[in-house]
């Protein structure tokens, strides 16, 4: 992003800015942007008319408009009678959950793998050589279908399986206890989401000055951090209680649940992206300089003293901007759930587009959203590659 | 995808705007028909040539143009995907089973055909849950596909007995079956014909029962785009022909004797008086053909979803209005 990697004197000022824009041809750029406005001029020209001639009145009011269907599971509230707009948002957060989960459990399956991939046991490495192969080599659909059979080969709701009590696994899905605040007034969860956040703070400012509270001093933060909003919760009078999943009816109710279509979703997408951060953690380790382990070893660090405290930080800045992809194709490779029912964003606005007839706007809804997670992902990444890279290295 | 379809069908400047679809249809050499996929309905059997109650109203349309059950290409298409195909120019009609609706007929832009087939949305539920009617479903999960009206007509009915469920909505048509035979849903609910179709290929029939009310009107009818009035009439008086013939009493094994009637209403529809050919710019014997070749409407329904199949469909609706039902031809004249 920034310039420092490029050759020759740089001028200052907007004018010289633009300028760079056009190159030394500016007539012939200007008459390629020309060219390129025409043609998407000439398909919008199109467009308009042939939805004209269908009938379609083009235009986002649709969004005001009572959806009419429900959706399967949702973060937030949500009924028929709510919006198209509140649909869609519902489809995006159940996507963005998805993504989120599956970048965190996929990085740590896969950094695990590639070290795996690297170790000298014989047995280890090519247990994950396959693993990598077989996952490689099938289609994520594929997979995907045959996780979610996995799952809906469990018992029914009414045969859960509970390994442990309030445990429960059921193709309904996974049921687990949940700390429920009656009272509404809702200390609990803030307070505790406070008290973390300042132990995340507590713990950069300490990273940062290589000094700073120390680790007990960290699990005294966090026993507060959980305490103190609980006994406030307590104090003033609420009965916080946990809840347990029970059969009720036709499903198990109560407790927190997730459906089965986001489980084989999640699994799905965690196994498939594993297997390439896999090979990334493995092609950024080898190429350190083998150098560097016997330096470390000299050191009189241990084999695992210098996988972390010299070999993967180097690795990570050739691991990092090649798993900014890996974490794209999972965000992206999550609008397969429509396949086997999971209410993500494609999801809904399929439904949504195929009720209403607004498909251009709906599709415009979708590549819009989509570009936007993928550009937040990737500003993210490309600033914690900034921090990682060696001065003067920039590109 | 299935909406790619629709906005390359916008973005096209050919497609369907070019001359109307019957002269596409001509120029051709053939009709292309979508269909869906279900055994009674459409369905290609053993040598590959597709059978069933819809595709033989396609093989109808295929001799009112071409004097020939065969000049037609059948396509099968996703419920999800169909509307937009036909949108985009890749059928000429629509025989998959499409309820005919407001919204799909004003603001999608289909004209409908007349009705071909009466059918409501029900409830298929393995017997061993003990429901036996739909207001005893509170809490239950459903599995709905995609792109059918069964999404907003299960929302409706829930909202309006005021119980709640859980919708798992399933585009692929056989995880949408391995979900309830899974155990996945409780409820299984689509237009009832296609669930007696999906129970009868499942591995215990009985298990399962469809409850007797229906929660909405599916009145099916062949869909086309906008933009061709002359194609309309002929999907028409296509449909009409093979109700008209059942309730003059004509049949593929009697229609040549009926060639001799001195019945002037028998010899205009027969086209042993040209007037309805001259009229509707077909070839004159294009009624004789369609019953002598399929048969009348009953004939066509006992065929492919009668008591001898193994749906065994009784008529129900979709009986004369004569007999009770709702098919109504207006006059051939």
């Amino acid at each position: 992003m920034t310039v420092v990697g490029r050759p020759g004197p740089q001028g200052p000022g907007l004018t010289k800015a633009i300028a760079s824009w056009f190159g030394g041809r500016p007539f012939s750029q200007c008459g390629m942007l020309l060219g390129a406005v025409a043609i998407f001029g000439l398909f919008g020209n199109t467009m308009l008319g042939n939805m004209h001639r269908f009938g379609i009145v083009p235009g986002f009011a649709f969004l005001n408009h009572a959806a009419n269907f429900e959706i399967g599971e949702s973060l937030i509230s949500y009924s028929s009678r709510d919006s198209y707009a509140r649909a869609i948002l519902v489809g995006l957060l159940n996507t963005i959950q998805v993504a989120i989960f599956g970048c965190i459990l996929a990085t740590v399956l896969g950094v695990a793998l590639g070290v795996a991939r690297l170790s000298g046991n014989r047995l280890l490495s090519g247990l994950a050589q396959v693993y990598v192969e077989v996952v490689r080599n099938t289609p994520l659909l594929l997979q995907l279908f045959f996780w979610n059979a996995t799952i809906h080969a469990l018992p029914g709701p009414r045969e859960a399986l509970q390994p442990v009590d309030g445990f429960l696994l059921s193709n309904r899905g996974v049921f687990l206890p949940a700390l429920r605040d009656p009272s509404g007034q809702g200390w609990l969860f803030p307070g505790m989401l406070a008290g973390l956040l300042l132990l995340l703070g507590l713990a950069w400012l300490r990273r940062r000055r290589r000094q700073g509270p120390s680790l007990r001093y960290a699990i005294g933060v966090l026993a507060i951090s959980v305490l103190v909003p609980a006994g406030v919760a307590l104090g003033s009078g609420s009965r916080v209680r946990i809840e347990l999943p029970a059969l009720h009816g036709f499903n198990i109710t109560g407790g927190m649940s997730v459906s089965p279509e986001f489980v084989a979703l999640l699994v799905a997408l965690v196994v498939n992206a594993a297997a390439g951060i896999c090979e990334i953690v493995r092609g950024g380790i080898q190429a350190i300089p083998p150098g560097q382990w016997d330096a470390a070893a000299a050191l009189g660090l241990t084999r695992w003293g210098s996988l972390r405290l010299v070999i993967l930080p180097q690795a990570l800045r050739v691991i990092i901007p090649l798993m900014t992809s890996s974490y794209l194709s999972l965000t992206k490779n999550s609008s397969l759930a429509v396949a086997i029912g999971f209410p993500d964003l494609v999801s809904v606005v399929n439904t949504g587009a195929n009720q209403t007839g607004q498909v251009f706007e709906t599709i415009t809804i979708m590549m819009t959203v989509y570009l936007t997670l993928s550009l937040f992902v990737s500003v993210a990444m490309n600033l914690y590659n900034r921090r990682l890279a060696l001065q003067g290295y920039a590109r | 995808m299935a909406l790619l379809s629709i906005l390359t069908a916008i973005l096209a400047t050919t497609a369907a705007s070019a001359g109307t679809t019957l002269d596409a249809i001509r120029a051709r050499g053939s009709i292309k028909v979508g269909v869906g996929t279900g055994p009674g309905f459409f369905a290609p059997d053993s040598a590959g040539r597709w059978q069933g109650f819809f595709v033989d109203f396609g093989r109808a349309l295929a001799i009112a143009v071409f004097i020939d059950p065969d000049k037609v290409q059948f396509v099968s298409s996703s419920p999800q995907q169909r509307l937009g195909a036909l949108q985009s120019g890749e059928f000429d009609i629509l025989l998959s089973g499409v309820t005919e609706t407001v919204t799909r007929a004003t603001k999608l832009g289909f004209h409908f055909g007349p009705v071909i087939f009466y059918d409501g949305q029900g409830l298929l539920v393995p017997k061993k849950l003990g429901i036996t009617k739909g207001s005893q479903l509170d809490g239950a999960t459903v599995c709905v596909q995609t792109g059918t009206t069964g999404e907003l007509n299960i929302a409706d009915f829930f909202r309006k007995n005021k119980i709640a469920f859980k919708p798992v909505v399933i585009e692929d048509t056989s995880e949408f079956l391995k979900a309830f035979t899974s155990g996945r849903c409780d409820v299984l609910t689509q237009d009832a014909s296609d669930l007696t179709i999906r129970r009868s290929q499942l591995a215990n029939p009985q298990d399962y029962l469809l409850l007797p009310e229906r929660i909405s009107k599916e009145p099916l009818a062949p869909a086309i785009r906008y933009g061709d009035d002359q194609w309309l009439e002929i999907v028409n008086w296509v449909v009409y022909a093979t109700i008209q013939a059942e309730e003059f009493g004509i049949t593929k094994a009697n229609v040549d004797q009926f060639l001799t009637s001195d019945d002037p209403a028998i010899r205009r529809f027969l086209g042993v008086d040209p007037t309805i050919g001259e009229a509707t710019k077909l070839d004159p014997k294009f009624i004789y053909t369609i019953i002598k070749t399929l048969g009348n409407y009953g004939e066509i329904f006992e065929r492919n979803l009668g008591p001898s199949t193994k749906l065994g469909f009784d008529r129900s609706y979709n009986q004369l209005w004569s007999k009770g039902g709702l098919l109504y031809s207006p006059p051939f004249r």
